[in-house]
């Protein structure tokens, strides 16, 4: 029986199986394989990226793969009831209810600022709709591209009223709180920078520890979007004892984006947000657009619902796609006074994100 | 010999065709593998930095502060793990039946609550219970300086720096200056080896032992005092009336670091324990017994028999430990502390996007560095080896 034993194992040293020296370092072993776990990794990621006919996979799998945030409250969060409801998810839901005609057909991928861009590039979701910023080396170099804004932002600074500061440039050797994986951070560094001022940054990767770190006054301020510190303060017990500070540091034009290479898709997503405001600038709400579609007698309000012309057959849709969008989550104006806007807890102001028929930036291209 | 062949070969064949894709499929989404992002300027700052740096060093320069920020945390657990795991090893055999069960609890405690968890929970109880830094500042702060000396702060503990104040550099300092210590303590160290080896050779002659104690205190502390007075050492002390915001000057020891070097040490400390517990047991109780019968003390008996013996069993997992440390510090982004993992993988991949690079260099971070610590540490179980004549 012994000798049995011996020669299998020397059987199974001698096919390579056993190496002696490996079984001495078990170490060596494990890194091996992360390596080739590793490279196994890389390879899939990049043989997701590579496919094309997004549309086609949406259809055929019958459900959106939207990447969000993992929770900023009005612009992606879960409600009571687990359904995930906010300014970027109204986006997901237009798109699905164009391509799929069901708005609840949507699989939100909850992503990281760090993890965002490879869930994307490696197709694991369709459309990332997560309050990122427009920059030309993301739209160039990382391939992407920006479908559109969403909604113009920018950098600001959230502070304890106790403090006492009363403008970023006083804060010369606060520490602060940061979402790492951001323009932000870039944003940040310049701003100190510029202003000759030194400051400790706190590295964080999501806005729930950015919130708990700062509550905990382990960082003096809180820096990102404005928006996102108006959502974060609306949910503090004391939203009254926190002050955002007027100066806003950069420009965060904020919009969808989808993979470099899939215009067709690109060209869904893109006329599908542009739809949403189109239909604020020519009246068109989720209430009236049914009545509208069969009434109207607005040559454009025809075209984008689809009683006229062949406008949904040109991005390989159906005639009512727009209408589907408009039904389910509501025109531009709708979406953002619903989750966003001044009626609710995080009481953004439109300003910038008017139509420019109202002073602000948002015009869409005509549909035609 | 034949199978042996056949699978190098397999493995080769399948290594390539994971090349050959990866290759086709990073060409099809037009990507392509280029390093130059290395040179470009970073654009971000890192809180603790060992070396100078802002954010117009290149990637290349923050990916070292990162490493160097790794290297330390890991250097700095490994030698408190140490202290606590042969302390807790030793201890789990003590005859005082509360010490041998508390010994028994912590090390069944922090080895099973996986190493995330206890970095997360030290750093949230310190954030959480230590005062605010604003507490020390100002004229009249709520809590003044410890002995006029240390801060403590939920941002992190800062003590006084020393600095020379007449060395190279003059008033300004420079590394020069440190090199000098390092030298001196270096030499200290050869110096108390040679000492002890003397009286080794004495006590082998003659049977009796010189007292080296104090001429081995006189060669570490005389060269020290020497430097100090020539390169007018003098601390730079923490100033709470410098800043609005945070404590100015001093050394500041962050919160991040100070969590993630506790429980890495409290975690592997746990594993080492049993070790330690294991090596001892593996040594024959005749030994301890012989030892006695010789009249040598108990703690005699565990320093000079019991443990040189046991060391042959403790060595080899004590290096699967030391790596285990290594590499475990990679999950210092969960409380903010800038490891290479957090400046080169982390933020540098995503500001320039350069995942498969990145994801290359940091696997070849690791693996050298692991590889580095196996070395090191062979050699030493090497010279541990009983020596077979």
């Amino acid at each position: 029986m012994r000798v049995f034993l011996q020669r299998i194992t020397a059987g199974v040293q001698s096919a390579g199986f056993i190496h002696p020296k490996v079984v001495e370092n078990q170490e060596e072993v494990k890194m091996k394989k992360s390596i080739i776990l590793g490279a196994l990794t890389i390879a899939g990621l990049s043989a997701g990226a590579a496919a094309a006919g997004t549309l086609d996979d949406v259809k055929a799998r019958g459900t959106l793969n939207c990447g969000v945030t993992t929770g900023l409250v009005g612009f992606a969060a879960p409600d009571a009831n687990g359904e995930w409801v906010g300014f970027d998810v109204s986006v997901c839901r237009a798109v699905a209810a164009a391509v799929l005609g069901d708005a609840t057909a949507v699989e939100f991928v909850p992503t990281t600022g760090k993890t965002r861009f490879t869930a994307l590039s490696s197709g694991e979701i369709d459309l990332l709709a997560r309050n990122t910023t427009w920059t030309f080396s993301r739209d160039t170099d990382l391939k992407f591209d920006f479908v559109g804004v969403n909604y113009y932002d920018g950098q600001g600074f959230l502070v304890p009223k106790a403090l006492g500061v009363s403008s970023a440039k006083d804060l010369d050797g606060a520490t602060v709180c940061i979402q790492t994986g951001t323009t932000t951070e870039l944003n940040l560094a310049d701003f100190f920078r510029a202003n000759n001022i030194s400051y400790e940054p706190v590295p964080i990767e999501t806005n729930a520890e950015g919130t708990q770190q700062y509550l905990a006054g382990a960082c003096d301020t809180y820096t990102t979007d404005a928006s996102g510190l108006a959502s974060t303060r609306a949910t503090f017990e004391n939203p009254g004892d926190h002050v955002l500070l007027p100066e806003i540091v950069s420009k965060e034009p904020l919009g969808p984006l989808v993979r470099h290479g899939d215009n067709e898709w690109g060209d869904i997503v893109r006329w599908t947000l542009n739809a949403l405001i189109t239909a604020e600038e020519l009246g068109v709400s989720s209430t009236n657009v049914a009545e509208m579609a069969t009434s109207t007698t607005n040559p454009e309000v025809a075209r984008l619902l689809g009683t006229e012309g062949e406008l949904g057959g040109m991005i390989g849709l159906d005639a009512d796609w727009a209408k589907r969008a408009i039904e389910s989550e509501g025109n531009y104006g709708e979406i953002f006074a619903k989750n966003i806007g001044e009626e609710t807890p995080i009481g953004l102001a439109r300003g910038l994100n008017a139509q420019w028929t109202d002073g602000g930036l948002l015009y869409s291209p005509p549909f035609r | 010999m034949t199978l042996q062949v056949i699978a190098a070969i397999l493995l080769a064949l399948a290594l390539a065709y994971l090349y050959s894709n990866l290759a086709a499929n990073l060409r099809a989404a037009g990507l392509n593998i280029s390093f130059a992002f290395l040179g470009s300027s970073a654009g971000y700052d890192i809180n603790q930095t060992l070396i100078e740096y802002d954010s117009q060093a290149s990637n290349f320069r923050a990916a070292i502060v990162g490493i160097l920020n790794t290297l330390l945390v890991a250097f700095l657990a490994c030698i408190t793990a140490t202290v606590l795991g042969v302390l807790a090893g030793v201890l789990r055999l003590s005859n005082n039946w509360l010490v041998r069960k508390l010994m028994a609890v912590y090390v069944e405690i922090f080895r099973n609550i996986p190493i995330l968890i206890w970095i997360i929970i030290i750093f949230t109880i310190m954030t959480a219970v230590m005062p605010g830094a604003r507490a020390y500042l100002g004229e009249d702060p709520e809590r003044g300086l410890l002995g006029g000396l240390f801060a403590f702060t939920n941002r992190g503990v800062y003590t006084p720096a020393p600095i020379f104040t007449t060395g190279f550099g003059g008033a300004e300092g420079s590394g020069l200056n440190w090199l000098l210590v390092i030298a001196a303590l270096v030499a200290s160290f050869f110096g108390t080896r040679f000492m002890t080896a003397r009286a080794d050779k004495i006590q082998g002659e003659t049977g009796v032992r010189p007292n080296t104690f104090f001429v081995n205190l006189a060669i570490w502390f005389v060269p020290l005092i020497i430097l100090a007075f020539l390169l007018g050492l003098s601390w730079d002390m923490p100033d709470p009336l410098a800043n609005r915001f945070n404590l100015r000057g001093g050394i500041q020891i962050g919160a991040p670091l100070i969590a993630l070097w506790l429980a890495l040490s409290v975690y592997t400390g746990a594993f080492i324990a049993e070790n330690v517990r294991a090596g001892i047991q593996a040594v024959s109780k005749g030994q301890t017994e012989a030892a006695a019968a010789l009249g040598i003390r108990p703690r005699r008996v565990m320093s000079l028999v019991v443990l040189p013996q046991a060391l042959r069993v403790i060595i080899p997992p004590l290096i699967s430990q030391y790596l285990n440390i290594t590499k475990n510090s990679s999950l210092a982004i969960a409380v903010g502390y800038a490891d290479v993992t957090a400046t080169l993988g982390g933020i540098t991949l995503n500001q320039t996007g350069r995942a498969i690079e990145c994801v290359l260099l940091l696997m070849a971070f690791y693996l050298i560095i692991s590889l580095s610590i196996s070395a090191v540490m062979n050699v030493y179980n090497n010279s541990m080896k009983l020596k077979e004549r």
